[in-house]
């Protein structure tokens, strides 16, 4: 069953076309990476899934009701002037819920991310790492359908972001939304999702796509075996072709 | 060593100018109406203190009563323009108005409506009017500065008109409303010493009030010294301020 579906979607921009024809199916509970080189279209393809844009032509259909799909940006986008606790209640309280229950739910949603001690702490107090992790509580905690992540550990460093790769993937495990996974790095597509679309370089359209074999979440020493280095090869290959395009 | 010459350099410049000062006017025979020695300035300052002190009072509490006024009035006005950006088309040309009026010109009919018997209350209007555009345009500006990402989030989880504004717009314009209060409250100064220059009359006796009596009898002594009582005033005040945006940032931010 699809949660959300791009059918020969198009994005005009003033400047020029920015996505398109470009089409993409993610059922639900499936885990989908993005990748393809800047520019190409991936988060004009991300706000489009998400609804917070309408394609130019083409057809975008979104089973999720309000407060079903969740994104997170490639900064941590966390109000400066609220704790982390608070942060991630927001989502709750703006669909109504009680203050109190908000602020319990929040609380038990940052534990979850291995923040419980940093609930009262603001985001300037946090490191890039946590400040992510408390962005994917916020996203986490309104139990969503559909998760949406926008190139998420780009700014962090190779460790955090393995970390926090994992990390993301177990929570997804618990609650098992739909995960639309954006990035330009191959082997993290790869790494992160049980199936790849290449997108060609911008206008994107889809160069390709790869069925990523192997269980999710990862096991460890997933990244040095052979059908992980074979698989990054082929999304590598796809990638190049849709570059020389 | 070099940091306590950097610490010192300010002080060293103005002793410097004001030996120079007294110097010149002994040496030269100037005449004290025309430019009195620092010295005359100095006696001035301390035979009037009190007089200087209280004139200052006056002025300043024009000046902070038009600050928190002209706050009321901007900080409603922002909400406002959060809710519906159609607020800000409809205000701005007429703020931009009031605010390249030049406050003296706008005095005299002020006090007429004001009243002969109550012409503070035309000072305390005359610096709201100065106030007022610093703290408005720094809210708008605000506004309009949270982060488009937040904005998104916004739109995803359906906030509400109210919500958007109370929870996003407001908060994120927090900085620049301190910035606009810190210039405000400079401008209020000013718009106060203006409007009694303005005023001209015995009524109300501010700093401005003392440097035109003062003037009046060729004190010059005098005038010059309540001219340095307004300046240590400002400074304080300017000092105030910016430990205060500092206070009011850190609290913001949460360090």
């Amino acid at each position: 069953m699809s949660i959300a579906a791009l059918r020969d979607v198009e994005v005009d921009y003033p400047r020029g076309r920015a996505l398109g024809p470009f089409t993409l199916e993610i059922g639900a509970g499936e885990i989908v990476s993005l990748v393809g080189p800047s520019g190409c279209g991936k988060s004009t393809a991300m706000r489009l899934l998400a609804g917070l844009e309408a394609p130019t032509r083409g057809e975008a259909a979104r089973t999720p009701g309000r407060g079903e799909t969740a994104v997170v940006f490639q900064a941590p986008t966390l109000a400066p002037w609220l704790s982390a606790r608070a942060n991630v209640a927001l989502p709750l309280e703006l669909a109504g819920v009680a203050r109190a229950e908000a602020a319990a739910r929040a609380g038990a949603a940052l534990a979850r991310v291995g923040l419980a001690e940093a609930a009262a702490a603001r985001p300037a107090q946090l490191s890039g790492g946590m400040a992510m992790r408390v962005a994917l509580a916020r996203a986490l905690v309104t139990g969503p359908k559909l998760l949406l992540l926008d190139e998420p550990f780009a700014a962090l460093d190779e460790i955090t972001r393995r970390a926090l790769a994992d990390d993301v993937l177990a929570l997804g495990a618990e609650t098992r939304p739909a995960i639309v996974f954006v990035t330009h790095n191959v082997e993290e597509a790869v790494y992160m999702a049980s199936r790849v679309v290449v997108i060609t370089k911008g206008p994107g359209r889809v160069a390709g796509e790869v069925a990523v074999e192997g269980p999710l979440p990862r096991p460890t020493g997933f990244r040095t075996g052979a059908a992980f280095r074979a698989q990054v090869e082929t999304v590598s290959a796809l990638l190049a072709q849709g570059m020389a395009a | 060593m070099s940091r306590l010459l950097y610490a010192i350099a300010p002080f060293a410049l103005l002793g410097a100018l004001i030996g120079a000062w007294e110097v010149a006017c002994r040496a030269l025979h100037v005449a004290p109406y025309l430019l009195p020695p620092p010295s005359s300035v100095a006696m001035a300052l301390a035979q009037n203190f009190p007089a200087l002190v209280v004139a200052a009072w006056s002025t300043l509490s024009v000046a902070l009563l038009a600050l928190v006024i002209a706050s009321v009035i901007a900080q409603v006005l922002a909400v406002a323009v959060a809710l519906s950006p159609l607020t800000e088309r409809a205000i701005r040309p007429l703020a931009s108005v009031i605010q390249v009026t030049p406050v003296v010109a706008i005095a005299p009919l002020l006090l007429i409506w004001a009243g002969l018997d109550h012409p503070h209350r035309a000072l305390v209007a005359l610096a709201v009017l100065v106030a007022f555009f610093p703290i408005f345009s720094g809210a708008v500006s605000g506004l309009k500065a949270a982060d488009p990402d937040l904005e998104r989030l916004f739109d995803l989880y359906g906030a509400t008109r109210w919500q958007r504004a109370m929870r996003l717009k407001l908060p994120s314009a927090v900085p620049f409303l301190l910035e606009g209060h810190k210039v405000g409250a400079g401008l209020a100064i000013i718009g106060a010493v203006v409007a009694e220059f303005g005023a001209g009359s015995g009524k109300v006796r501010g700093l401005a009030w003392q440097i035109l009596e003062a003037g009046n009898r060729l004190q010059t002594a005098k005038m010059i010294a309540a001219l340095v009582v307004l300046g240590a005033m400002g400074v304080a005040l300017h000092a105030l301020l910016e430990a205060g945006e500092k206070a009011g940032l850190r609290w913001w931010r949460g360090r």
